[in-house]
């Protein structure tokens, strides 16, 4: 029995989002008389960050305290139109669509704050700390509450804003079958080192080094989560799951989480991320979205691991011990190629 | 079908309950005590996010018959916090993005716990020892175990 080392790299051009109607969310925001916001969305967060991150966009862009905002999410009952979380597309679509809701509603808020004042409204800035005050006179201030309030039982005023966000349907060009499916791209490389074992065809995850092209992290530290996270979907997806082992035959399919096989915590191997940040002229505060995208570099930089570790070429995933095996027997054993 | 009396103490604080024939305990917890902490994952102990502690040890309460815990202590992540302060675990795993949806997390807490509990020093090869019955979709293990050796290390390091 020999254990042999391989490496593989793998590089992505994800396109952020999809084409399919052009791809629309919408958000809306408006203020409680307490001064605080709640954005509207029936996006859904299933721990990937959107709440905080269109948290941060909404509170950056009305120039509130990042506490003066809550983001209510994933009821389509009472929220505007969402297409989903899927594709990347959270950071970039909806941050875009309540970066346009807050946007409106920050300007009714001005508007509000100077009648109070009795100046312009473009002769106001908001403090970031939950004040509004006359450009260069920080002591002719208001406070988003009193504004709120003022706005509520005297003004007769809703402090709110709509946002959505659509990217132009783009149709294919009968002459060249050309299109353009995306406005946004993100980028990633990704080099996976694995052991193959000529004998069980098992494979283990050496180590896996990675950069990430992701327009700017709104939210650094969970973008990190992401990355981390996802790469092992995709080792999960490489190596070890699937509902349908022997496709198209649907037998043997697994039937609990005994059968349905993942990488547990024993299997993880050191993961070196490295997160190169291009602001996207289209993402809100120049985000794209590391999303689904995390995932998908890992599998043919595993597959080409494993190539380059023992010479054979599977196509086919996961890659399980099985296929591993066979194609090894096939060629008439392990062939390492040259590392380079 | 007679329903049998049961008492135990649930987070310190005793309870009488009556349960049917072969409830188990997580049912228990959640339909008729209403601790919705530990989650129903699987119910065949596969995954571990219905992980409590029974007199301090680790057990599935979906594979434990809920009349076996009569006279013992079953603590549930519910009863880890100190009144409103978080556990150090708890502050760790937030402090460690170790938590994205969440699934995961009451049984992760409850198997570093008794991990904790019995060596308050361990070894990463420990941690990865001690959740290796714990299944997690979502953070790929790596910043659990940090948060439990944090934890481990009083908190400070991001090890
Ligand atoms: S619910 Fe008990 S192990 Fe999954
Ligand atoms: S955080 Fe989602 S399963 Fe662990």
């Amino acid at each position: 029995m020999t254990r042999h080392r391989g490496r593989g790299i793998a590089s992505v051009n994800y396109p952020i989002g999809m084409n399919l109607g052009g791809d629309p969310s919408q958000a809306l925001v408006h203020s409680n008389p307490s001064g605080k916001f709640t954005v509207a969305l029936s996006s859904i967060d299933l721990g990937q960050g959107m709440k905080s991150v269109t948290r941060q966009i909404c509170a950056e862009t009305l120039g509130v305290p990042v506490e003066d905002v809550y983001v209510d999410t994933a009821d389509s009952d009472t929220g505007p139109h969402c297409m989903g979380s899927f594709a990347s597309r959270g950071t970039h679509r909806v941050g875009n669509a309540v970066m346009a809701a807050a946007r409106e509603a920050r300007g009714v808020m001005m508007e509000a704050a100077a009648e109070e004042l009795e100046v312009n409204a473009a002769d106001l800035e908001t403090d970031g700390r939950g004040n509004i005050h006359v450009k260069g006179a920080p002591h002719r201030s208001i406070s988003t509450k009193d504004v709120a309030i003022a706005a509520q039982f005297k003004q007769g005023k809703t402090i709110s804003g709509r946002g959505i966000f659509l990217v132009p349907l783009s149709d294919v060009d009968p002459e060249t079958g050309e299109m353009s499916p995306a406005t946004c791209y993100a980028h990633a490389c990704l080099v996976a080192e694995v052991e193959v074992d000529d004998e069980t065809g098992e494979v283990d995850m050496v180590r896996m080094d990675s950069a990430y092209e992701l327009g700017r992290a709104l939210n650094p530290r969970l973008v990190e989560q992401q990355l981390v996270g996802g790469a092992w979907m995709g080792v999960s997806h490489a190596l070890y799951e699937t509902p349908e082992p022997y496709y198209p035959e649907p037998i043997h399919g697994p039937r609990d989480f005994v059968e349905y096989l993942m990488p547990g915590p024993g299997d993880i191997c050191p993961h070196d991320i490295a997160v190169l940040e291009r602001p996207a002229p289209d993402g809100p505060f120049g985000a794209k979205g590391p999303g689904e995208m995390c995932a998908n570099p890992v599998l043919p930089a595993v597959a080409n691991a494993i190539f380059n570790a023992v010479g054979v070429r599977i196509d086919d995933l996961p890659i399980t011990p099985e296929k591993v095996l066979r194609a090894i027997k096939a060629q008439g054993g392990a062939r390492p190629q040259p590392r380079r | 079908m007679a329903k049998t009396p049961l008492q135990f103490s649930h987070n310190g604080r005793d309870v009488a309950i009556f349960v049917d024939g072969g409830t188990n305990l997580l049912v228990a917890l959640r339909e008729l005590i209403g601790d919705m902490t530990p989650k129903f994952g699987c119910g065949q102990g596969g995954c571990g996010t219905c992980s409590v502690l029974i007199d301090g040890e680790l057990h599935l309460s979906c594979l434990t018959l809920a009349e076996t815990v009569a006279g013992r202590s079953v603590e549930t992540l519910d009863g880890i916090k100190d009144g409103p302060n978080l556990h150090p675990l708890q502050r760790a795993f937030a402090d460690n993005f170790a938590a994205q949806c969440g699934y995961c997390t009451p049984g992760m807490l409850m198997a570093a716990k008794a991990l904790l509990d019995r060596n308050p020093q361990p070894s990463r090869a420990e941690v990865i020892e001690a959740i290796s019955g714990n299944v997690c979709r979502c953070t790929g293990y790596e910043p659990i175990i940090n948060a439990v050796l944090a934890a481990a290390s009083g908190g400070r390091a991001r090890a």
